[in-house]
């Protein structure tokens, strides 16, 4: 298949594209959770990102935190966002690392005004932004604009044989074509680490890499109560017949094709050496590792299933696909690409990424995925430890 | 032919089940990806799609190979056809 060389998309202030156009009510902490929410429910077209967290937080939490926020409200898929906190130091850092893309942001505190009179000033400005951002137009951009992560989920032993494998192929075809890919779920890397370790481009990707799985895994040993074989793999990992981490981590590493990494990247940590392949250190929770991708500014994702998992992300678009065909049958409302007749080898791994590759691009293009359709918005701050 | 069950690498002594489910004494097709190649294998116990079916006898202490890469280590001996899963294999892992 001759792959497209550009794709429709929004072109931002800093050079970026989105692959969509959102103006996001973005709270800085728990407690302007329903001050967002009434705004966005004022101002149609705007979408709140409620969470659970952003008080007494310190330190690398704390970074963290903040990496995450300025990250989504930069995210390319967003044209413009308001931000609301409870106190205004805290509201004013979040809006001036979002303001250095040029893009539209305004933030707004609720202490000496309350509630209701921060949502009056806010819906304001959430209109005036919406209406903005509606005359933007979709303009051609190329492909290497695309930033694509990727991450499994309900995996079971199809997601290793044929839907891994089918994002692995993606990758080795769109990599040389120059856009920025992203992988990450660290603990569920747990015994191909050391294959994995020898896919870094250089050495010091290679050492970063172990540096970092060795402290993931030792703060899983630290924390374990029992040998973790509740959780890993799940109830329905085994269901679907892994019997191990070691198999769920072989499988889970399908889905980089032969590419190698050139970076390791913290959590929600944007990618500054150009275009590639890079690990992200996230936990393997869906909603947390897309969360984090997101903010480190990937603008499409790619999500192989086995059993079914149905996961979204209010800002990056998640592309569902599978190789099993009972979840097909069972749950087909959920899966974008089905390639399921690999397994049946009525389709040829090769066949398989150029169907996901025509599916991305359509989604890229504006086509909602399933889990858009569906209402699927799972935002997920992740929290290193207890706060103050 | 219609394929049963699907090995990864020609090193592995485990398949997948990649048909609804396999009957037990039903003879399988299996298809080794890694070099395209083909074998048979007749099953000893009824296993699901996406369940693994041991291709060799093995004893307690002997490790699981798929991918080409070990994924865990025999707690229980298992026969030739037999199903392998969490009741005879275990992560050498946490």
């Amino acid at each position: 298949m001759e792959i497209p060389k550009s794709f429709l998309g929004y072109k931002r202030e800093n050079g970026r594209a989105g692959t969509r156009n959102h103006v996001i009510i973005l709270p800085v902490d728990d407690i302007s959770n329903a001050c967002a929410e009434a705004v966005a429910n004022n101002i149609k077209g705007t979408i709140a990102l409620p969470h659970s967290y952003g008080r007494l937080q310190f330190g690398a939490d704390l970074e963290l935190h903040f990496r995450t926020m300025i990250g989504t409200g930069c995210n390319p898929n967003v044209a413009a966002v308001i931000v609301i906190g409870i106190e205004p130091k805290w509201t004013k850092k979040i809006v001036d690392g979002i303001a250095k893309t040029g893009k539209p942001v305004e933030g707004f505190h609720i202490e000496r005004t309350g509630d209701i009179g921060t949502t009056m000033k806010a819906s304001k400005k959430a209109q005036e932004f919406v209406m903005w951002a509606s005359e933007k137009q979709r303009e051609e951009c190329p492909l290497s604009d695309l930033w694509i992560s990727v991450k499994c989920g309900e995996s079971d032993t199809t997601s290793g044989l044929a839907a891994n494998p089918t994002v692995g192929n993606l990758m080795d075809k769109l990599e040389p074509l120059g856009v920025h890919l992203c992988f990450g779920e660290t603990s569920e890397l747990t015994g191909a680490e050391q294959v994995c370790a020898t896919r870094g481009a250089t050495k010091e990707a290679s050492e970063k890499f172990m540096k970092t799985w060795s402290s993931y895994n030792d703060f899983i040993l630290k924390e374990a109560t029992d040998d973790l074989s509740e959780s890993q793999p799940t109830a329905g990992n085994i269901a679907g017949g892994l019997t191990t981490i070691e198999e769920k981590a072989f499988g889970n590493f399908q889905k980089i094709g032969n590419c190698k990494f050139i970076d390791v990247l913290e959590p929600a940590e944007e990618p500054t050496k150009g275009k590639g392949l890079y690990f992200m250190d996230t936990s393997s929770a869906a909603a947390e590792c897309v969360t984090l991708q997101a903010a480190a500014g990937f603008n499409i994702h790619l999500f192989p299933t086995g059993q079914g998992n149905i996961v979204g992300n209010p800002i990056e678009p998640v592309v569902k696909l599978t190789a099993n065909p009972l979840t097909v049958k069972g749950m087909g409302e959920h899966i974008d690409c089905d390639v399921s007749k690999i397994l049946s080898r009525e389709m040829n791994l090769s066949e398989a990424g150029d169907e996901l590759i025509k599916t991305t691009l359509r989604v890229a293009n504006g086509r909602l995925t399933c889990a858009e359709a569906l209402g699927h918005r799972e935002f997920v701050m992740t929290k290193l430890y207890r706060s103050a | 032919m219609a394929t049963d069950i699907i090995i990864h690498d020609k090193k592995d002594n485990v398949g997948v089940v990649v048909i609804e489910k396999i009957a037990p004494k039903q003879d399988c097709a299996c298809w080794i990806m890694e070099d395209d190649s083909s074998t048979n294998i007749q099953s000893a116990d009824e296993i699901p799609l996406g369940h693994k079916i041991a291709m060799v006898d093995l004893k307690e202490g002997d490790t699981i190979l798929k991918y080409g890469h070990d994924i865990g280590k025999v707690v229980k001996s298992i026969k030739k056809g037999e199903h392998v899963h969490v009741h005879n294999v275990k992560t050498k892992k946490w």
